[in-house]
């Protein structure tokens, strides 16, 4: 019988707040326990058992002040006991990590109660989130098993999850993430920051992988939707969590500060029915400001102090556009300038290609044609979709019409996602109609 | 500490007919990176070159034929046997090793002792 009171409520509530502290402390208490147990395996099998004991105790005994404190404590007291139990199979087991200089102890220590040698503890739990990240994005490590370890570990995601989000079986993930994690420990990856001499290397290659998660969820590779609100959400987390980390590394800056500034524009994206709008059509009263204000101030830090790396340039071009009252009436020689910077930062056939379309807009469709011709026999574009888009968009700008279907039937060819399948559809349909306004479809 | 085998591929034409420069400047290549391992905090337990491919014989199920398990390129053509630190203390050591018409790839040692 349900009451008005809460005598019902502390079970709804406990699972609730489970749910919320998987999302927001996952990576945490992870972090913490692999640095007890050196052996990622055990590390997860421990923090899995700690939530399922946090469903239990806390709808009988309230949900603890600090949800991360408590299931780190579990965690680690668990990792504890099996290490004791399995001694001497855990000494033939390559370890994760050496023990830190400064960190070196008799025994590692738990947050609260007693460790193993009976003395008291401290309560700081280190936040080891940073080592868990740099691990499970060391360059030694495929750039797929980077990704599919970081939503695994890092975010906790189920192997399942993963699979579906990128459209693989899940056996085939499983055996990646297994393959993955048997290398870290044969190999022995380290479990640790990287030093500052290897450090931009390491971070760029952290933020390549939130990058791309962020841009697999942002237009999903195949399916009918768009965008994958799950990926996204988490890429923006991730990336949330890294700038908090290392809040003076300014490409961390720049990369939350990219994504808050295309993410703001989400909503306008797709019209009702789920069709695709472009930038210009897209209505800007709806894009999302207090998103457009935190990046702004983050791309403003990001470009300060030194030459901009690649997030912070692309960031800067997104707040152009986000700050943009129209799409006439956006900055484009400005932006033009900073797709040259970009391009001097990040030689990428990609970069080339954007600032070839915005090189349309301040010099004209004939101009940018004669830069992407140039592109085009580069092998690293080929199979590359928004080549041909692009290309069509400016054929057709220019009247070429019977050239604009052809490229427009070029990039179809290459484009598996629903949405962007039937803008282009609309596309050919409308040039190859009889000279004179399209007929609606 | 791990042990780690490097194993050096490289392209062996570069060395078949070799100008007694080539040779020479292989061999001073290889006894600074001997020198650079310790430097490094690493050690080098081992290591050997080997005859070109054309030399070699493979045994599959007991047949015998002619010729490296595998035809590529790149062919294995030397190989040291280091202890690091870690994966990332055996790279730099990894990237110090002179491979010029190639490259290396660096293994884990598999402990086999069991028991």
């Amino acid at each position: 019988m349900p009451s008005a009171d809460a005598g019902a409520r502390p079970g709804a509530d406990a699972s609730a707040a489970v749910a919320d502290a998987h999302r927001r402390e996952w990576a945490f208490v992870l972090a913490a326990t692999a640095r007890v147990t050196r052996d990622i395996d055990l590390a997860e099998e421990c923090v899995q058992d700690a939530y399922v004991a946090a469903l239990d105790a806390w709808s009988r005994q309230g949900v603890p002040r600090n949800p991360g404190a408590w299931l780190t404590t579990a965690a680690r007291r668990r990792a504890l006991d099996a290490l004791r139990r399995d001694r001497t199979l855990r000494a033939k087991l390559p370890l994760l990590i050496e023990p830190d200089p400064p960190l070196a102890g008799p025994a590692p220590r738990p947050g609260g109660g007693t460790s193993a040698d009976g003395r008291a503890e401290d309560d700081v739990i280190p936040d080891d989130r940073l080592r868990l990240v740099f691990t499970c994005c060391h360059p030694a490590l495929a750039r797929e098993a980077q990704v599919a370890l970081t939503l695994r570990l890092v975010c906790g995601l189920t192997t399942a999850e993963i699979a579906q989000a990128f459209l693989v079986s899940e056996p085939a993930m499983a055996a990646r993430v297994t393959r993955a994690k048997k290398k870290i420990s044969a190999a022995r990856i380290s479990y640790r920051v990287p030093g500052a001499a290897e450090l931009p290397d390491r971070l760029d290659a952290v933020l390549t992988v939130v990058h791309l998660l962020y841009t697999t969820g942002h237009t999903a590779p195949g399916g009918e939707n768009l965008v994958r609100a799950d990926l996204v959400d988490r890429a923006i987390a991730l990336a949330r969590m890294i700038q908090a980390l290392m809040p003076d590394e300014r490409e961390a800056s720049g990369l939350l500060a990219l994504l808050l500034l295309t993410d703001a524009r989400r909503a306008t994206r797709a019209d009702a029915a789920g069709r695709l709008l472009l930038l210009e059509d897209q209505d800007r009263s709806r894009w999302d400001r207090d998103a457009i204000g935190e990046g702004a101030t983050l791309v403003a830090g990001a470009l300060r102090g030194g030459r901009p790396g690649r997030f912070a340039l692309q960031a800067a071009i997104a707040a152009l556009h986000a700050e943009a009252p129209s799409y006439q009436q956006t900055d484009w020689p400005q932006l033009l300038q900073l797709y040259g910077e970009l391009l001097r930062a990040w030689p990428s056939p990609v970069v080339a290609l954007n600032r070839a379309v915005v090189r349309a807009m301040v010099d004209g469709p004939a101009a940018a044609l004669a830069e992407i011709a140039d592109l085009e026999p580069d092998q690293r574009l080929a199979g590359y979709r928004y080549l041909p888009a692009a290309k069509a968009d400016l054929l057709r700008r220019l009247g070429r019409r019977g050239q604009a279907a052809q490229a427009y039937r070029a990039a179809l060819e290459l484009t598996e996602n629903t949405a962007e399948r039937e803008f282009l559809a609309r596309r050919i349909a409308e040039v190859s109609a009889p000279q004179g306004p399209a007929e609606p479809a | 500490m791990t042990q780690y085998a490097i194993l050096i591929y490289e392209n062996e034409s570069a060395y078949m007919n070799p100008a007694p420069e080539v040779w020479q400047t292989a061999m001073q290549a290889h006894t600074r990176f001997a020198g650079q391992v310790g430097e490094k905090g690493g050690k080098i337990l081992g290591g050997e070159a080997l005859q070109p491919t054309p030399t070699a014989t493979s045994v599959r199920a007991d047949v015998v034929t002619d010729g490296p398990f595998a035809e590529t390129k790149e062919a294995l053509g030397g190989f040291y046997l280091i202890e690091a630190r870690d994966l990332d203390h055996a790279l730099e050591i990894a990237k110090l090793c002179p491979a010029p018409y190639g490259g290396v790839e660096v293994r884990p040692i598999l402990d086999t002792s069991g028991g």
